[in-house]
């Protein structure tokens, strides 16, 4: 099935929940709305005709304080019917809560902790969510863009991390 | 060692109690010297067929192809430093390695070295050493549980279930060779094979050529035999890759080196009992042969089961716990009851 | 008696363990020597890859790349360049492809080989080992003679290469592909049809196929279950399609499909299949062509985003990169595929004992470098 047909499917059955969908080169996304996103990926795992069985990659974005969003896109894969389809779910850069889908692709355990881990974004009905790469009394969330160093670990320093300037 | 006491009385000690002390003493000395010597080319040995077996040279730096390579370990060991763990029992951790290495070297009392070179010439010099070399078992385990880790601690436990498992098969292999020589004592056991299979002597005469349960028996020892001795692919209780060094991962310098010269005194004590038992002891394969003498065989044939052990080492993966466990109970001691009741039928039918 | 009762004791296996294929912290509980569950602790190895890359210009992520899957660099290169080619929408001259196609084969058997040498070593067979370092070291002595570097190369840049082949690696090429074929057969001698080593690894730590592809196994350890899936054939990138040779799945000849020693097995005859790709390859080259004409000055993509995805040694190695139509990408996701293998650790280890979470551990082939990046 095409992208317009997969989004053609969701809209069909979720209605007002998949909210916005782009078709253009290296922009094709659908998004959908937060807390339908549960219910959505059941959907899109169980129903025969997408039959998406493989979650390929998690990634989480923040796009900035002035953009004022931070995004979790999920690119899925169907081993059966060998289409793919990209979900996205938008929400605040404070406070970002959005359903676990750990259950449904097992995959997405370690991938939501990651998430959680370098944005802060929560998972809820994550059975173990902490963090995953940093220590767990780490303060602050690395790959925000605003994100600054703390000072001191343990009484160790910490080195900031400072943009480089590469040779033009 | 009869003839070191009855030396010294000769050159003057009237008194048979220093005489026999002093002669204990030299002859101590003489079977830690020569243990330290065997580890050293043992090791090297070891080092050398490994590395050469894996396609590179081994220890080539240190004196001619690396011949000093164990002499300069042994410096090392010696000067480091001794480090106990905090909460590690002391007693233990301190006693551990000298009960191990005291199992194998009571064993060396009645282990020949050749024809008359003897500490001490048992009537049941078999029985001695099969008793007394399973000492080793609680000194495992005492430096497993004292080390305060539980990966020692694991170390230990599996050590004793398969030291233990595997007394039995030795024991009844060996059982075989007592059948054959109607004696428990070792020289008398030699002697029994001097002569064979239509009186020919040389290496018909050995035992494992005798019938053909003595045959298998011999096999059944060289594996059973390897697994006393904690070699792959029996070295569970010292597998690096689970458990780093097992039961003496906590044990440094000149402690550690004790363990090690149990474990290379354990393949000798294999070798020997292997080479007395089956092969016809310092007896000479080529019949009516007076030139060699005995202590040669001796060696050569202990070597060469060293050397097999040492070759199985480097070819084979190791085998699981249990999966030990199983060819010990459920392989090799049916086949070893099976070998001796065959002999017993074999000697009292032919 | 009421009062005794076994507790299940926690085990601490790592950071340091001769085992871990590197600083990976294992939480055992186990039950005497029975394992019941398993808890990986990640993160000894976090080098902040993502941040950095953030903060440099496209081809100066390269470097970074290369040293997540440090045993695997060429194929991360080629991961990124095809990624960073595709949104650029340049296409690279055939000579350039062909040898990219070349490296990567090379180095999945270099890759291999550690793989299964570690593997014989966590079993106790100490000798594979050091015969499949052996066989290891001609191949980074090509690589070395091309671009200087014995681990991590830096060499395949977004639009071509760094350096040509210099003269005589073709010929050298072939040697080492005469000297490598038979020794599969060695391997096969010493390890495969070892009683004792099938006894460790034949029917331990089975993962079924629904089960890998819920938890994102992927590569060697999925075929192994039985999945006729690879991405050089599937969703073909590069010149793959051109090239004749066959997908390894397992086999029931030993034990079950998904078990440790098929896992073994598939990556013992991957190598056969990347060393006839590699001939192929070599028989084809383009005789000329610069490997720098594609390289362009300044790299800056249009704004959008890709997940590209190619078939690491280890599996699906994943990239989505964002762009922001500036010299640096806003955001660089590596979707590693020894972190999705490590984490089916828990459902196929749990009941096995310490040894066999050992060899579990070994045949999912785990590089901690790009688990943490």
């Amino acid at each position: 099935m095409t992208r317009q047909e997969i989004y053609d499917r969701l809209l069909a059955q979720f209605g007002e929940s998949v909210v916005a969908f782009s078709n253009e080169p290296f922009t094709q996304f659908i998004v959908i709305d937060t807390p339908a996103w549960y219910h959505i990926a059941q959907y899109l795992k169980t129903d025969p005709d997408l039959y998406f069985d493989s979650l390929m990659c998690v990634t989480g974005m923040d796009l900035g304080p002035k953009k004022e969003s931070m995004e979790v896109v999920y690119d899925l894969f169907s081993m059966r019917h060998r289409h793919k389809i990209t979900i996205k779910v938008v929400g605040p850069r404070e406070d970002f809560h959005v359903p676990s889908v750990e259950s449904i692709w097992r995959v997405a355990d370690w991938h939501e902790r990651e998430v959680y881990d370098m944005f802060g974004i929560l998972f809820d009905g994550h059975r173990h969510l902490k963090r995953l790469l940093l220590p767990e009394d780490w303060e602050g969330y690395p790959l925000r863009k605003d994100y600054q160093v703390q000072e001191y670990y343990h009484g160790i320093r910490v080195p900031k991390i400072k943009p480089k300037k590469l040779a033009p | 060692m009869q003839g070191l006491t009855h030396f010294f009385q000769h050159i003057g000690i009237s008194s048979a109690f220093w005489s026999f002390f002093i002669a204990t003493i030299i002859y101590g000395v003489f079977v830690f010297t020569f243990l330290a010597l065997f580890a050293l080319v043992a090791v090297y040995l070891e080092r050398k067929v490994s590395g050469h077996m894996q396609d590179r040279l081994g220890p080539m730096r240190v004196g001619w192809h690396g011949l000093l390579q164990t002499v300069a370990d042994t410096l090392k060991l010696l000067a480091k430093e001794d480090i106990i763990p905090r909460n590690a029992d002391r007693l233990l951790f301190v006693l551990a390695p000298v009960v191990l290495f005291l199992g194998t070297y009571m064993v060396f009392a009645a282990l020949p070295f050749g024809p008359g070179i003897i500490g001490s010439d048992l009537n049941v010099g078999l029985f001695y050493i099969i008793a007394v070399s399973s000492l080793v078992v609680i000194g495992i385990i005492m430096a497993g549980y004292s080390s305060n880790n539980k990966w020692s601690l694991y170390g230990g436990m599996r050590s004793a279930a398969q030291i233990i498992s595997y007394e039995i098969p030795v024991g009844l292999s060996l059982i075989i060779g007592v059948m054959m020589s109607s004696s428990l004592h070792i020289g008398q056991m030699v002697q029994a094979q001097a002569t064979g299979l239509w009186g020919l002597g040389g290496i018909f005469g050995w035992n494992f050529i005798q019938n053909p349960f003595a045959f298998i028996a011999l096999f059944v020892y060289v594996v059973a035999g390897t697994a006393e001795a904690n070699r792959t692919p029996f070295d569970l209780p010292e597998a690096e890759s689970e458990l780093v060094a097992g039961a003496f991962t906590e044990y440094s310098g000149m402690r550690w080196a004790f363990f090690f010269l149990a474990e290379y005194a354990n393949m000798w004590v294999v070798g020997v009992l292997g080479a007395v038992v089956f092969l016809g002891g310092w007896n000479s394969p080529i019949p009516g042969d007076v030139y060699v003498p005995g202590f040669v065989w001796l060696f050569a044939k202990a070597f060469g089961i060293v050397f097999l052990q040492i070759w199985a080492r480097w070819t084979f993966p190791r085998l699981r716990v249990d999966q030990l466990m199983v060819t010990s109970w459920k392989y090799l001691t049916p086949i070893a009851f099976f070998n001796l009741v065959g002999v017993g039928f074999w000697l009292l039918l032919i | 008696m009421r009062d005794l009762r076994t507790e299940e004791m926690t085990l601490n296996m790592g950071p340091q363990h001769p085992s871990t294929h590197g600083v990976l912290r294992l939480k055992l509980r186990t039950d005497g020597e029975v394992v019941t569950s398993i808890e990986p602790i990640l993160g000894y190895l976090h080098r902040c890859f993502e941040k950095h890359a953030e903060n440099l210009e496209y081809p100066g992520v390269v470097p970074f790349v290369d040293r997540c899957d440090y045993l695997a660099s060429m194929n991360n290169d080629h991961g990124y360049a095809m990624a960073v080619e595709q949104l650029l929408g340049i296409e690279v001259p055939e000579r350039v492809e062909y040898i990219r196609v070349i490296f990567a084969e090379l180095q999945r058997i270099a890759s291999h080989l550690v793989a299964f040498g570690t593997f014989g070593l966590d079993v106790g067979a100490f000798t594979p080992f050091l015969y499949a370092f052996r066989e290891r070291e001609k191949i980074l002595d090509l690589f070395e003679m091309t671009c200087g570097a014995r681990l991590l190369y830096n060499y395949i840049w977004v639009g071509g290469l760094s350096h040509d082949i210099p003269p005589g690696f073709v010929e050298k090429a072939y040697e080492f592909l005469e000297y490598f074929e038979p020794k599969i057969k060695e391997y096969n001698d010493l390890l495969t049809n070892n009683k004792i080593f099938i006894e460790r690894t034949a029917d331990v730590g089975v993962l079924p196929a629904d089960v890998a592809i819920n938890y994102g196994v992927t590569g060697p350890q999925l075929r192994a279950s039985g999945v006729d899936w690879d991405l050089r054939r599937d969703e073909p990138y590069s010149i793959y399609d051109r090239f004749d040779w066959n997908v390894v799945t397992g086999v029931e000849d030993m034990g079950v499909l998904g078990d440790c020693w098929n896992r073994y097995y598939v990556k013992i005859l991957e190598m056969q299949e990347s060393a006839r790709i590699i001939r192929q390859a070599l028989d084809r080259l383009p005789v000329d062509g610069d490997v720098q004409a594609a390289v362009p000055r300044k790299i800056r993509p249009p704004e959008g985003a890709l997940y590209f995805r190619s078939e690491n040694p280890r599996g699906e190695l994943g990239y989505y990169i964002v762009s922001d139509g500036g010299t640096k990408p806003f955001r660089v996701k590596m979707r590693s595929p020894a972190l999705s293998n490590l984490g089916v650790i828990d459902e196929i280890g749990a009941g096995w004992l310490v040894a066999d979470v050992v060899a579990i551990l070994g045949s999912l082939d785990i590089v901690l470098g790009e688990i943490d990046r």
